[in-house]
């Protein structure tokens, strides 16, 4: 199937089968091998980008899914050169070891704290449910949130959620949970 | 101009990070070479069958398939048996054969059968799936201590009683401590298979380059120079026509110091094929090729008097090696094990039989800590539980038979000789941090409405840094143990150093640039650290056991030392001083007195790259190799301690708070040691509370993804409070100890023996690890006389 992808500002075109994962898109078509893999259940989060402004794990979704949307990697998080905040953050607070975890880690994060610019640490580590590290016992990864978070430059071009929305996860949780109940 | 600020002890920043938070890793399946081909291994479904045929014609018709291959072709073309690279000695250890692909008989869910090659990954698969391979089931063994019944199974007919070895340490009078003894403690004590879980899944990617007769192999690997001896040994290729590459690795934990199958299938397909072939494994697949962790049953007795003192401890220990012997397995449950009995305490007799045993499981091996872990954890839940006998507090019976402070070696019963050790102070600081006398009159409170609180304190040893080639040998590693480094200088006065270790995430590319900009007074960014490539590297025995930083730092120190030397001959013959009137301070080499008027690294580094004028017999250059064996190995230690609450309704363990001192000596990057610490203590309490591999009786893996492994996340997690003594080793020249594994050592009794004490109030003594909300409960309504 011909399918069309803007990834970090630039459309690639490929005729994948049907069964092609985003993944395997953005790491074989496009090139692009920040993404990593690091499991086949979507349990680990490796594999976290920002489909059209939201976080996705792309081991998830299908390449055909995501004709026509724009992707945004790891490789595409600096911008002219400059290192995103929480990229930035990652390696102050030493929350990467091995590496492999983190460019997952940080898409992850991004979108966490663009959603929620007061977090706390407990909010920090629930939202980091769907990511795995085995590395660094995660307590640097949530250093590092909390400084990306402090460091956030609202007037970056990634999209941010409306203000309503910024409450926490676990109160959005409970809301939900209460609305299930009515 | 250089720094004059010690690098050393610095929180500096990681030189590695940069790549690795922009995606430009260079993870081994983010490589690609020109005419790749993909490679898909067909695994036995059944844990034990005879391969009555496999049928390869449909899959070679299918769309992209180049190639099917099986186990009989690869040892036609002069591919040999996976080595066991550590056979302990007298041990009477069999070694049956285990064939990379197998031959005529499968021996676990996983086993390899066939190879398929394909044009893309995806045609591997689909034709892998058309592979048709007859079996012919047998019967089944996956628990060790089952294993060696009368009856079982046998995983190889020529192994009776499916036992691979028996090896026994003994020191001591260990009869008569437990005659002479007051009190007597006994329990069976599990330690669970784990799965590793290192988040990067193994690959391989091989080229095959005919007119040198040369290949290039990049795998996940701890050990690049090793893997390359053995595929020498185990392949046609000669070892100077083998280069091996572990590129960026995304973790290992012991799980990527096996030299593997897919190794030697890859060589092996793309000499055949005459070109490249990439083969990346799955997760699910991981989990059942991948080795396993652990996974040992002892039967356990602890002997002392009645005011504490310890006498004796011995133990029955059943050590589950899988089906096949991986590079390092038997290794891991004797001498990393059973050496270890002694912990943190003067314990003057021991005696353990260790009985090694195949079962139709995945190969077990070396995880983190890999034999320690078990080890502590048998001897803090015995203290544990002789504390509890004796009503004594846990923190008082431990200090009682802690080791004396010692600095010049300590010898425990197992014969081994401790290189230093202080451990009260340790003890001390754990004890205030964490506020422990307040902590117990809180917990007390709680208990009397009913709450149940609990605190696990665990004062460890451990051992690390292997260590000394000598030892190696005569413990039946198949290797030395020594490391290597070479400091080179380039005009510019750039410096490379290239170490025969292999850090795979730990940060050494950092640390050691720290060493060398510390010693020679350049800057740490000015440092490049090559690693891992066995073209590139002088060679050395890989990254495992906590060894890279206290090795291969006394090679690193040697080099620098040798170009102190060289740099002061030729700064002597340059300023046209006398040698001893010359100093090195900060980078520069001067006449005492006019710092000024010196040469720096830098000018040095030029001079002798030029070599314009060199002074009379100094030859060109400024570069210096070194060796370094070291004279024993490290013993870090420290004190944990850990505070949970257990629901009594729902047996959901509330993990609050986790203190944790430890020693690893002086620290090079505070940072960095720190990172390992946290990382370890989580992989450590994953086995107390979370992680456990499950095996049905027919040799299925019930928990064969991550979707039913439960790998710790960060929500189940507490912050972490740590703190530190330091005391130095005399077995290298920065007095450094290990600290890649002295956390997962630590933290899995401490978290456990927190949930024992929580449930102490109910008379509870045991619940098998990991702690699920489902056991604690279960064995809260027991003793609560509740029925199910």
């Amino acid at each position: 199937m011909e399918i069309s992808i803007k990834i970090n500002g630039k459309s690639y075109e490929g005729d994948v089968e049907p069964r092609t994962l985003l993944v395997d898109f953005i790491r074989e078509d496009a090139g692009l091998t920040g993404t990593n893999v690091g499991c086949d259940t979507s349990q680990c989060g490796s594999c976290t980008v920002h489909m059209n402004g939201s976080a996705a794990k792309s081991c998830t979704v299908l390449a055909v899914q995501a004709d026509g949307a724009s992707i945004t990697t790891i490789e595409g998080l600096a911008t002219n050169g400059e290192l995103h905040a929480m990229q930035q953050a990652f390696t102050e607070k030493h929350g990467l070891q091995c590496g492999f975890c983190t460019p997952g880690m940080i898409m992850a994060a991004v979108k966490l704290v663009e959603s929620h610019p007061d977090i706390e640490e407990d909010d920090i580590r629930h939202g980091l449910e769907g990511n795995l590290c085995r590395c660094t016992g995660y307590e640097n990864i949530v250093r590092a949130v909390a400084e990306g978070s402090r460091q956030f430059d609202p007037h970056s071009p990634w999209e941010t959620e409306p203000a309503e929305h910024k409450i926490t996860l676990r109160e959005a949780e409970r809301r939900a949970r209460e609305r299930s109940r009515t | 101009m250089t720094t004059t600020e010690r690098a050393f002890g610095k929180a500096v920043q990681r030189l590695e990070d940069p790549r690795f938070i922009s995606g430009q890793g260079r993870f081994t399946d983010n490589l690609s070479q020109p005419g790749m081909a993909h490679m898909v291994v067909v695994r036995s479904p059944y844990a034990h069958a005879n391969i009555v045929g496999i049928d390869a014609s449909g899959a070679l018709e299918m769309p992209g398939v180049v190639g099917v291959y099986s186990g009989r072709e690869m040892a036609d073309a002069g591919f040999g048996a996976m080595p066991c690279a550590w056979v302990v000695p007298d041990s009477d250890t069999k070694t049956p054969a285990y064939p990379p692909v197998a031959i005529d008989q499968v021996r676990f869910v996983g086993d390899a059968v066939a190879m398929v090659i394909a044009e893309t990954e995806a045609q591997a698969r689909d034709a892998a799936y058309a592979v048709d391979v007859t079996y012919e089931t047998l019967g089944v063994v996956v628990n060790a201590r089952e294993a060696t019944g009368e009856g079982a199974p046998l995983v190889h007919d020529d192994v009776p009683n499916n036992l691979c070895f028996h090896w026994t340490v003994s020191g001591g009078e260990v009869e008569a401590a437990f005659e002479q003894a007051d009190v007597v403690v006994g329990e069976t004590i599990i330690n669970q298979r784990l799965i590793p879980n290192a988040m990067e899944p193994r690959a391989v990617l091989a080229r095959w380059d005919s007119a040198m007769g040369e290949v290039t192999l990049w795998t996940t690997s701890q050990i690049p120079h090793i893997t390359r001896f053995l595929l020498s040994l185990t392949t046609p290729v000669p070892e100077h026509k083998i280069r091996v590459i572990a590129p960026d690795v995304g973790g290992g934990f012991g799980s990527k110091l096996a030299h593997y199958p897919e190794e030697n299938m890859s060589v092996f397909v793309a000499r055949q094929l005459g070109r490249p072939v990439k083969w990346t494994e799955t997760r699910s697949e991981n989990y059942l090729g991948t080795i396993h962790g652990r996974d040992h049953i002892a039967d356990v007795e602890i002997a002392a008097k009645s005011d504490g003192t310890i006498l004796g401890l011995r133990s029955q220990t059943w050590a589950n090696l899988g089906a096949y012997l991986s590079t390092a397995s038997t290794g891991v449950p004797t001498i990393l094990h059973g050496l270890m009995l002694s912990g943190a305490y003067n314990i003057p007799a021991i005696h353990e039989d260790v009985y090694g045993v195949f079962t139709n499981t995945t190969p077990v091996s070396a995880y983190r800590g890999a034999g320690r872990p078990e080890a502590t954890f048998m001897v803090e839940r015995m203290v544990e539980l002789l504390a509890r006998e004796l009503s004594m507090d846990p923190v008082d019976l431990r200090r009682k038979n802690l080791i004396e402070p010692f600095t010049d070696g300590h010898e425990v019963a197992t014969g081994l000789i401790y290189d230093t050790g202080n451990y009260e102070p340790a003890l001390d600081q754990a004890l205030e941090m964490f506020g422990y006398e307040e902590a117990r009159q809180q917990q007390a409170e709680a208990r009397a409405k009913g709450r149940l609180v609990g605190i696990g304190v665990t004062t460890y040893a451990e051992i690390c840094g292997l260590g000394p080639s000598e030892v190696a040998g005569a413990v039946g590693f198949g290797g030395g143990l020594w490391e290597s480094a070479i400091v080179r200088f380039h005009p510019s006065g750039k410096v490379q150093l290239m170490v025969g270790v292999s850090p795979h995430g730990q940060g050494e590319e950092t640390t050691f640039a720290q060493i060398v900009a510390d010693q020679l007074g350049v800057l740490v960014e000015d440092v490049d650290v090559v690693h891992s490539d066995t073209s590139l590297t002088p060679m050395g025995w890989g990254s495992y056991g906590s060894r890279t930083t206290p090795v291969a730092s006394g090679a690193i120190m040697g080099a620098v030392e040798q170009l102190k030397d060289k740099g002061t001959k030729i700064a002597a013959h340059l300023l046209e001083a006398a040698e001893e009137d010359v100093e090195f301070h900060d980078g520069v080499f001067s006449v005492r007195g006019s710092r000024e008027e010196g040469k720096t690294i830098q000018d040095i580094a030029l001079a002798a790259n030029t070599a314009w004028s060199m002074p009379d017999g100094v030859e060109p250059g400024f570069e210096a190799s070194s060796f370094f064996d070291p004279s024993n190995f490290v013993y870090p230690f420290g004190t944990h301690i850990a505070q949970v609450e257990v629901d009594p309704e729902t047996g959901e363990i509330d993990f609050q708070r986790y203190v944790a001192v430890d020693d690893c000596g002086p620290i090079i990057n505070p940072m960095i040691v720190e990172g390992q610490i946290h990382g370890g203590i989580v992989q450590g309490v994953g086995q107390a509370l979370w992680e456990g591999a499950h095996y049905d009786d027919q040799g299925n893996l019930m928990t064969g993804s991550m979707m039913n492994y439960a790998i710790p996340k960060a929500e189940f997690l507490p912050k972490f409070e740590l703190g530190k003594t330091e005391t130095p080793t005399p077995v290298n020249p920065l007095g450094v100890k290990g600290v890649g594994e002295t956390g997962t050592i630590a933290s899995t009794p401490t978290v456990y023996d927190a949930v024992m004490d929580a449930l102490a109030p109910l008379g509870i003594t045991k619940v098998d690890m990991p702690l699920i909300p489902e056991r604690v409960w279960r064995a809260i309504n027991e003793a609560q006389g509740g029925g199910n």
